[in-house]
């Protein structure tokens, strides 16, 4: 009796949900798991522009779903099942630690496109995406070289990825570059959003000695902590975090996500979606540098402006030889510049930079 | 490796500040699990109470408003888990889960408008001559007065439940309610009381990340120290003193792990970040090696016709 009843009320579930996808069906539906809340200002924040972006070009064809503070590991696989079975066409996962699940459940659903921030592993229906920030983060060093005192710059780490490694080395290539002193001390956080351990660790850096603080995790937290401070100067990381300008924020990195999932969602649209390999930087308008504030001399805003403008044109690669590895040994000869393949898998630091990477 | 990098002083007076939010949260709900209830509503609370606090900062100007805001607040939500769990008799973990995801939501919500702002700053207790004492001064003499409320707290929680009859009445409520029943006790007006304490205590603690240790508010800005302390008060095995032992030693050592890599220490930074979760958790279980148990009717329904 218990038995044919529970089967009735789930024949007559899958009925209601079949027939809630045949409704739907007309529409679009994207899907996005994020690592962070929307509201933690930086990152997730900036990928939840690109979806609000999505419902504002398509309107009534498309529907968006996000789920926030997904853990990376098994429990995004159930997330990014369940966004599945409800009928999502496309789903963006949007954290390197989603790679390997989304791989896993992209083999499930064969007929769900999938697109991975920040990641290498590619499918059929697995595209990856991801900006070249390192290029914003040369910009950057340059400015903490400049404008450092205490010649010591902190950077706080989220997880040891080729995407922080990178962006560490292109910072401190070009910190050196104009600043022979400069040191870097790095504190690996193991979180991309915690903001009072991100306070902590920028807290930490200060009492050492930093005086310019690197971010590369998530929340504005590191930002609060420097303004305690007083003579700290940060970087916006991922979003402008312009209510911390003019000081201590005094430029930023700002993804720009918007562009890419209009496209991708337009291509699933019109069925012309294949799996592909995206890595956009200034100059396509995938990376932007928020505005240098005042706090920054007006010789110094110059020269990075300029060191934008030729990222933006292709002129200039922020790996540009001659260049070594921190055990001495050759990465780039003279005028070599690194390809796509090493930078992805970067996980090295370059000559100068103290302390070993984690595994 | 440059070890001299680190400043001690600034070292200890840090992990003071970091332990706190975690002191009063578990001390919470040490008071709750005391009297029986087990609420997982813990992380909800704070956030809760970072909200409530950080707003009414803001909109008062006043930091110690925002204190009591934020008691009053995460009061305020556990009064809800009170009545789910000793009216209605709802499952106290599945009520204590409902209430984390709740106030984690319903915080974001009123937290719209506040992303960004700057709260006022809470001065430091001035204690004249004694601030200006080398070494200890800074460390112990150069704090907010909610610090020293913090720690004034756990003195007052252990007394009170070892040395008075109010707190004898709380354990025995949460060893035997049936018992505390018998003998003409309150046992849910008791708990309701108990669960209201824990809310206050978790509020306070959210406040002080918001106000004082980050001070901003983020969403989901906890980011879990509810969860760590409710992991304290069992491995504290339900006992102030080491409860407060256990909060200096996971914030210490989470303050001397990023030091240390600040100095460049040659110990994989793997070992250091997961350093402050084992070493907490291997001192207090080598000191609960004594005879102390949860309390008999931890998380069991009570009503008075069983």
């Amino acid at each position: 009796m218990k038995l044919s009843t529970l089967l009735a009320s789930a024949a007559l579930a899958l009925g209601l949900a079949g027939g809630a996808y045949a409704d739907a069906h007309g529409k679009t539906k994207v899907g996005f798991v994020f690592v962070g809340p929307v509201g933690d200002g930086g990152w997730t924040y900036e990928h939840n522009q690109g979806r609000l972006a999505v419902e504002k070009e398509f309107g009534d064809k498309v529907e968006t779903v996000f789920v926030e503070s997904v853990a990376e590991g098994p429990d995004s696989e159930r997330v990014m099942t369940q966004m599945a079975l409800d009928g999502a066409d496309l789903i963006f996962t949007t954290s390197f630690g989603y790679m390997d699940p989304t791989i896993n459940i992209a083999a499930k659903f064969p007929d769900v496109k999938f697109e991975h921030a920040t990641g290498y592993k590619r499918a059929d229906n697995v595209s990856t995406y991801s900006a070249r920030f390192y290029e914003g983060r040369a910009i950057q060093g340059h400015i903490a070289g400049k404008m450092t005192k205490s010649n010591v710059i902190g950077y706080i780490g989220s997880f040891p990825i080729p995407e922080v490694i990178r962006g560490i080395n292109s910072a401190y290539i070009h910190a050196k570059k104009v600043n022979p002193d400069v040191e870097f001390k790095i504190v690996w956080a193991y979180t991309w959003f915690d903001p009072a351990k991100e306070a902590d660790a920028a807290k930490v850096l200060i009492e050492q000695g930093a005086d310019v603080i690197l971010q590369h995790t998530d929340s504005t937290a590191p930002q609060a902590a420097a303004q305690e401070a007083g003579n700290v100067i940060t970087f916006g990381q991922a979003s402008d975090m312009a209510q911390y300008a003019p000081m201590p924020r005094v430029s930023s990195i700002i993804d720009n996500w918007a562009p890419y999932y209009i496209a991708r969602t337009k291509a699933v649209m019109d069925g012309t979606w294949t799996s592909t390999d995206t890595w956009d930087g200034i100059g396509a308008g995938m990376v932007g540098i928020g505005e240098i504030t005042d706090a920054v001399p007006a010789e110094v805003k110059e020269e990075a402006l300029a060191l934008k403008a030729s990222i933006a044109d292709g002129s200039y690669h922020p790996f540009t030889g001659p260049l070594k590895k921190q055990d001495g040994s050759d990465f780039l000869a003279e005028g070599e510049t690194a390809d796509d393949g090493t930078l992805a898998g970067m996980n090295f630091y370059v000559e100068g930079i103290t302390g070993d990477i984690p595994n | 490796m440059d070890l001299s990098s680190i400043n001690p002083v600034l070292f200890v007076a840090g992990f003071l500040v970091a332990a706190t939010p975690l002191i009063f949260a578990a001390l919470g709900e040490l008071v709750a699990e005391k009297s029986g209830v087990l609420n997982l509503g813990v992380e909800g609370m704070m956030i809760i109470g970072a909200i409530c606090g950080f707003a009414t900062a803001v909109e008062t100007g006043s930091p110690l408003l925002g204190f009591a805001a934020a008691a009053v607040g995460g009061a305020a939500l556990s009064l809800l888990f009170a009545f789910l769990t000793q009216i209605t008799l709802a499952n106290q973990v599945a009520s204590g889960l409902a209430l984390t995801l709740f106030g984690l939501g319903f915080s974001a919500l009123l937290g719209q408008s506040y992303v960004g702002v700057k709260p006022p700053r809470l001065a430091e207790v001035n204690f004249g001559p004694l601030h200006d004492i080398p070494v200890l001064g800074p460390i112990l003499f150069s704090h907010d007065i909610v610090l020293y409320f913090g720690f004034a707290l756990v003195v007052v929680v252990w007394a009170v439940l070892k040395y008075t009859r109010a707190g004898l009445i709380l354990r025995a409520v949460g060893e035997s309610h049936d018992a505390a029943h018998a003998l003409g006790f309150r046992v849910v007006r008791i708990r309701t009381l108990a669960i209201m304490f824990g809310g206050a205590c978790a509020g306070l603690g959210g406040a002080y990340i918001s106000l004082i240790r980050v001070p901003q508010w983020t969403e989901g800005m906890t980011a879990g120290v509810g969860w760590i302390a409710l992991a304290l008060v069992v491995f504290a095995s339900w006992k102030p003193w080491r409860l407060l032992l256990g909060a200096y030693l996971f914030g210490g050592i989470t303050q001397l792990q990023l030091n240390l890599q600040g100095a460049g220490v040659a110990i994989p930074v793997e070992y250091l970040a997961m350093s402050p979760y084992i070493i907490t958790i291997l001192v207090l279980v080598v000191l609960s090696a004594d005879k102390s148990a949860a309390p008999a009717s931890l998380g069991r329904t009570f009503h008075a016709s069983s």
